[in-house]
Formats: C-alpha cells, sequence, structure tokens
C-alpha cells in the first residue's frame, strides 16, 4: 500500500506572529517557517506503517512556494521515499488543496492519506475532510490511534467527550492528533540521503485546479489585548479578591 | 431562504452549543431551522424547538445517526440543503468533522469557527492561535461555517417551533461507529462551565492533578489541563484546553502550574478574569491575568481550598 501524507509549510509554531500596520496580513518576513506540526505526525505515522510492513511507498505532497520543497526534503530526511512539489505563490485555501491533492490520488493510488488535523497557521481544520468528500472515500479524523487490518483500518479518534473508534474501508483519509505518536528527528545520515530523493515538480495548471482564493480576505487586524493585572501576596489574598469582585 | 443549524447533543440532551449556533444563524439568513440527527432523540428535538428564534426543527431519528458518524451526516445534510442558503455547525469535534465535507460536495469554501457576524457573507475569524483576526468575505452562494460558540450568547427557550420529520439519507456504508471511551465527571462540562480550573506540566503527575479536585468541586468548577498535562498522561485528551484542544471562555479561569503558551492563551484568553498560580514570576502567563500568584502550587492550592471552606464553599 502507498501513503500519501500532505505536509504544508508553516509559520513556525514558536514564532509570535505579527499582524502588518495595513490590516492586510501577518508579517512573514524573515519569520522561521517549518513543517506544520500535525504533518510532522502524519510523517511520523506513515514512516511506522512502512516499517510494520503495512505500507510499501511513503510520498510526501506539498503545495506552496518554491521554499514548500524544503518542507518536503524534511519529511524526505525523516524517510519518506519522494516528494511532489505543486508550486502555488500566494494564499491557497483548504478547498484548492483537496481538489489538487484529489487529482493526485487519482494518479498515485495510494491506499491511506493522512493529513494533519490543522494547519496551525489558518486553523481551517478542513482539508482532509474535503478531500475524502471529493474522492467519496471514509475518513477518521483527530486520528489518537490507527489500526490497518485487511482492507479496513480502525481509527481511534479525540473527540470532545473523550475517545471514539470508527472502523473505514480502505482506501481512507486519515487526519493526524497530537498524541498519535512523538515524530522523529532526522539523522544527518539520512538528511544526506534526503538530497538524492526525488521531487516532482508539478503546478496546479497541470491538475486543471483554479487556485484563485474564493474568501475575500478584506482586513486582517490585531486580536483585543488583555494586560497583566495584579500579583497578589498570598492564597488568602487571592480568595478575599475573587469574591470581592464576585467572581466566585 | 433560511439557515440551517446542526445540532449538537448526545441523543438525551440538547447542547448549549446549539443555541449559541441558532444566535449565529439568525444574524447570516433568518429564518432558522434546526437539525437533529440522531437516534431516540425525541427530547433533543422537543429542546430544540424551545429555542427563541427557531422556525422548523427537523429531525432524523435513525439508529444512522446516532453517533455523528461523518459519512452518513454528509449524505443527510447534502439532501436538505437544497432549501438553505447557509448551514450551521458548532465548532465542536461533530461540526469539524462532518461539515467540510459538506462544503467540498457544495463546491464553495468552509467559513471555520466565526467569532462574528459582520454582514450576511462577512465574517471575523481568528487565525494563527488567535494572534491575528481575519474579516473574510464569502462568495455568492451557500454559505458553509462553523461556529466558535464562545463568542455567541446563547438563544432562550422561550420558543415553540414545528417539529417535523426528516428522511434519512443513504448510508454510504464505508465507515462506521466501533466504540467509545468517555470521560465520566459529575463536574459541569469544560465548554460550557462557569468557572474552569485548569493544570499543567506544574502538576508533576496523573495523582498530583486530583490535588485540584477539592476546590473544583467547592467551586462548582470544570477542570481543564494543558497540552503538557495531557501528553504526559495526567489527564485524559478531552481536558486540553487551547489552539488545538477546546476553546473556553468563562467568568473565572484558574490557570496553575501553566506556563501560558499562545497555544494555551488562544484556549482561553477571551475568559472574563484570568487567575494564574506559578512558582515562576517570570511566567508569561502572567501577562494576562488579572491576578497572580508567584507561589508554589503544592502550597498554595491547600491553603487555597482551607480559605474556601473557611468562607462556606
Ligand atoms: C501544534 C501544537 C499545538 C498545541 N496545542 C496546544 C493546546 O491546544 N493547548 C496547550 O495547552 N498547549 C498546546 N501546545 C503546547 C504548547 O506549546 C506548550 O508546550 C504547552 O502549553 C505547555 O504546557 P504547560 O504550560 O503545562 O507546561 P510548561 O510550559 O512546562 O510549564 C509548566 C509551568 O509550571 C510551573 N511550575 C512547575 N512546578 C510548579 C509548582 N510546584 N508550583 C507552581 N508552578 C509550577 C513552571 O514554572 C512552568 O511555568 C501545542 C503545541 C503545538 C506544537
Ligand atoms: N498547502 C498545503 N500543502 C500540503 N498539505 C496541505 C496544505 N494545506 C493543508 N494541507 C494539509 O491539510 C491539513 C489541514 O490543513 P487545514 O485544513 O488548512 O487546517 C494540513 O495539516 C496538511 O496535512
Amino acid at each position: 500500500m502507498k501513503v500519501l501524507v500532505p505536509v504544508k509549510r508553516v509559520i513556525d509554531f514558536n514564532v509570535k506572529v505579527r499582524v502588518k500596520a495595513d490590516g492586510s496580513g501577518v508579517d512573514l518576513a524573515n519569520v522561521k517557517m517549518s513543517m506544520n506540526p500535525f504533518d510532522e505526525i502524519a510523517v511520523e505515522e506513515a514512516l511506522r506503517l512502512r516499517e510494520k510492513g503495512k505500507a510499501n511507498e511513503v510520498v510526501a505532497v506539498s503545495i506552496g512556494p518554491q521554499q514548500a520543497s524544503e518542507t518536503i526534503r524534511t519529511a524526505l530526511a525523516m524517510g519518506a521515499d519522494r516528494g511532489i512539489h505543486v508550486k502555488v505563490d500566494g494564499e491557497i485555501e483548504p478547498l484548492a488543496v483537496a481538489k489538487i491533492l484529489k487529482t493526485i490520488c487519482e494518479v498515485e493510488q495510494p491506499g491511506l492519506v493522512i493529513l494533519g488535523k490543522q494547519a496551525i497557521d489558518d486553523d481551517s481544520n478542513q482539508t482532509g475532510q474535503m478531500l475524502a468528500a471529493l474522492l467519496g472515500w471514509p475518513q477518521g479524523t483527530f486520528a489518537h490511534k490507527l489500526e490497518i487490518g485487511d482492507g479496513k483500518a480502525n481509527v481511534e479518534r479525540e473527540i470532545d467527550g473523550g475517545l471514539q473508534t470508527v472502523e473505514v474501508k480502505l482506501p481512507a483519509i486519515v487526519t493526524t492528533d497530537l498524541r498519535l505518536n512523538e515524530p522523529r528527528y532526522a539523522s544527518l545520515p539520512n538528511i544526506m540521503k534526503a538530497k538524492k530523493k526525488p521531487i516532482d515538480q508539478k503546478t496546479p495548471a497541470e491538475y486543471g485546479v483554479d487556485v484563485t482564493p474564493r474568501l475575500k480576505v478584506l482586513k486582517v487586524s490585531e486580536p483585543g489585548k488583555r494586560t497583566a493585572g495584579v500579583k497578589l501576596k498570598t492564597a488568602t489574598e487571592l480568595v478575599g479578591k475573587l469574591k470581592e469582585i464576585g467572581a466566585i | 431562504m433560511a439557515s440551517l443549524v446542526v445540532a449538537e447533543h448526545d441523543n438525551k440532551s440538547l447542547k448549549e452549543a446549539t443555541a449559541k449556533t441558532v444566535t449565529a444563524a439568525a444574524q447570516v439568513s433568518a429564518p432558522v431551522h434546526v437539525l437533529v440527527a440522531g437516534s431516540d432523540c425525541g427530547a433533543v428535538a422537543e429542546a430544540a424547538s424551545k429555542l427563541a428564534g427557531v422556525e422548523k426543527v427537523l429531525v432524523a431519528d435513525d439508529p444512522l445517526y446516532a453517533k455523528m458518524v461523518a459519512e452518513p451526516m454528509e449524505a443527510l445534510i447534502l439532501s436538505l440543503a437544497p432549501n438553505y442558503d447557509a448551514i450551521l455547525a458548532p465548532a465542536t469535534t461533530n461540526g469539524k468533522n462532518y461539515l467540510p465535507r459538506v462544503a467540498a460536495r457544495l463546491d464553495v469554501p468552509q467559513v471555520s469557527e466565526i467569532i462574528k457576524v459582520v454582514g450576511p457573507d462577512t465574517f471575523e475569524r481568528p487565525i494563527y492561535a488567535g494572534n491575528a483576526i481575519a474579516t473574510v468575505q464569502a462568495p455568492a452562494g451557500k454559505k458553509i461555517i462553523t461556529v466558535r460558540t464562545t463568542a455567541f450568547k446563547a438563544a432562550e427557550s422561550t420558543g415553540n417551533a414545528a417539529i417535523e420529520k426528516a428522511t434519512a439519507a443513504n448510508d454510504p456504508g464505508a465507515s462506521h461507529f466501533v466504540g467509545e471511551e468517555l470521560s465520566r465527571s459529575e463536574r459541569p462540562e469544560l465548554a460550557s462551565a462557569k468557572t474552569v480550573i485548569s493544570g499543567g506540566r506544574g502538576l508533576g503527575s496523573a495523582e498530583n492533578f486530583r490535588i485540584l479536585e477539592k476546590i473544583a468541586d467547592q467551586l462548582h468548577a470544570a477542570l481543564g489541563a494543558s497540552r503538557a498535562a495531557v501528553d504526559a498522561g495526567y489527564v485524559p485528551n478531552d481536558y486540553q484546553v487551547g489552539q488545538t484542544g477546546k476553546v473556553v471562555a468563562p467568568e473565572l479561569y484558574i490557570a496553575v502550574g501553566i506556563s501560558g503558551a499562545i497555544q494555551h492563551l488562544a484556549g482561553m484568553k477571551d475568559s472574563k478574569t484570568i487567575v494564574a498560580i506559578n512558582k515562576d514570576e517570570d511566567a508569561p502567563i502572567f501577562q494576562i491575568a488579572d491576578y497572580g500568584l508567584v507561589a508554589d502550587l503544592f502550597q498554595a492550592i491547600p491553603e487555597i481550598e482551607a480559605e474556601l471552606t473557611r468562607l462556606g464553599y
């Protein structure tokens, strides 16, 4: 079985983002960019399936600017076999990403696609579900545990009330949650090896997908700010204060 | 036309998230209809029919919908979609699971986790863990929206809508529910509690985490946690508050042994009053806390408990 893993290049999770003064977006100039953390978990899960003999090839796909190929290299250094880079400059929405991925799935015929549950820049939490619907495939989102069986998979999911398990027929879509695994670091030899692994260069036009954003961003603004309050000296003083303001 | 709100419930009771989504829906496109998809969910439909602003409740009562599995939910909502110009669901793990499928099949973008309805096609939504707010305009066509429920008031239960049966759609048959392991608690639900006490890595172990239980009971609070506390196995995953966990906005939020990473703040910074207890006076959590206590939690928590007891809590 082939496993496809879409990986997105996003602002590093440790960076404090700044909103541009003209309200046109956030300032991405000279900030550290990384692979979306949920996608690292997705790559790790795919590699573990290959190591367990449940998968025989792991293909990393990224849709984005020139530098998105670095994100693919990161996946290759972790152990993915090859990459597909679909070059797009500027914002691209989940629906357009899903349409490109759908066409890639038709060509590559993976048995499983593992995505992150959410990109930490747009916080959309849509792409995997949209891809599943476009392909008419079932999904196991927010995966906590994944077990591949014969022509099917059991996905234990992190839900609001706890954990839920669904069985899906393969091919299927899985999206990762934080507890699915702990992604490995790429070793130096593997980083060197990754340089020789192939990355196909593609364009959205080759897939016949129009990537023009459909949602118009009218402005991007700063959220309301909270300011530091007072420090109290004792627990008793704290309780007194909370009582005084009617919070308890 | 009208808007359709997909109800959040557990087949027995209607969740407050639904009443809040109804408020958002009424601002997008009135009248509002509510779809209750479930199994043996008559009481839920009853409760939905009482929500102010709701004109009609559609009930799809079928075992197929008992656990709101995404694929049958997609088919059901799509079968009703032609009658509506907006379809909304709360941004719960259910809503996030099925609604993007509907958007993709209708070939429209989904607007995720709106916090404000600016106009019928214009919404505010947080991006970058709430460090920026985007105002977005949806294209002509159906609006598919998930709602961050902490940002909207719940519709009151003063209405009296008609209840109608909705025909179940076909089962796509590619998936089914196998089982679940739900956290049980006598405490209020994290998403809707008036007071929340959350613990972080500072608690040190699952056993130590229980030190928070007594004050949680005294204050009728829900318990929450940081990702670090969940990852370390102190508490189950559904306790996680933050960018990628639950978003809460209670009257009072008490963060104990939590440093205040942006991903955590994203899930609680709209709380009315924030209290932080941390032994590191430079912990970032103090920058947004209304009241801070620089102390060892293992000393401070028993003191707070004793003081509350003395005051009759
Ligand atoms: C993709 C992604 C998503 C994430 N999503 C979330 C999310 O949704 N929610 C979330 O919370 N995090 C999330 N995180 C993790 C986040 O970045 C932080 O790592 C996490 O919030 C830290 O948890 P913490 O504050 O409990 O631990 P730490 O940062 O380790 O802080 C522990 C604090 O406890 C204090 N302390 C220790 N002992 C004591 C004591 N005895 N008394 C008093 N204070 C004490 C310390 O001074 C310290 O400030 C996410 C990260 C990533 C990469
Ligand atoms: N531009 C992209 N390139 C590759 N994968 C993507 C891209 N955008 C989204 N994804 C995948 O979809 C997941 C969810 O993203 P989102 O729906 O934007 O929150 C991510 O974790 C990725 O796995």
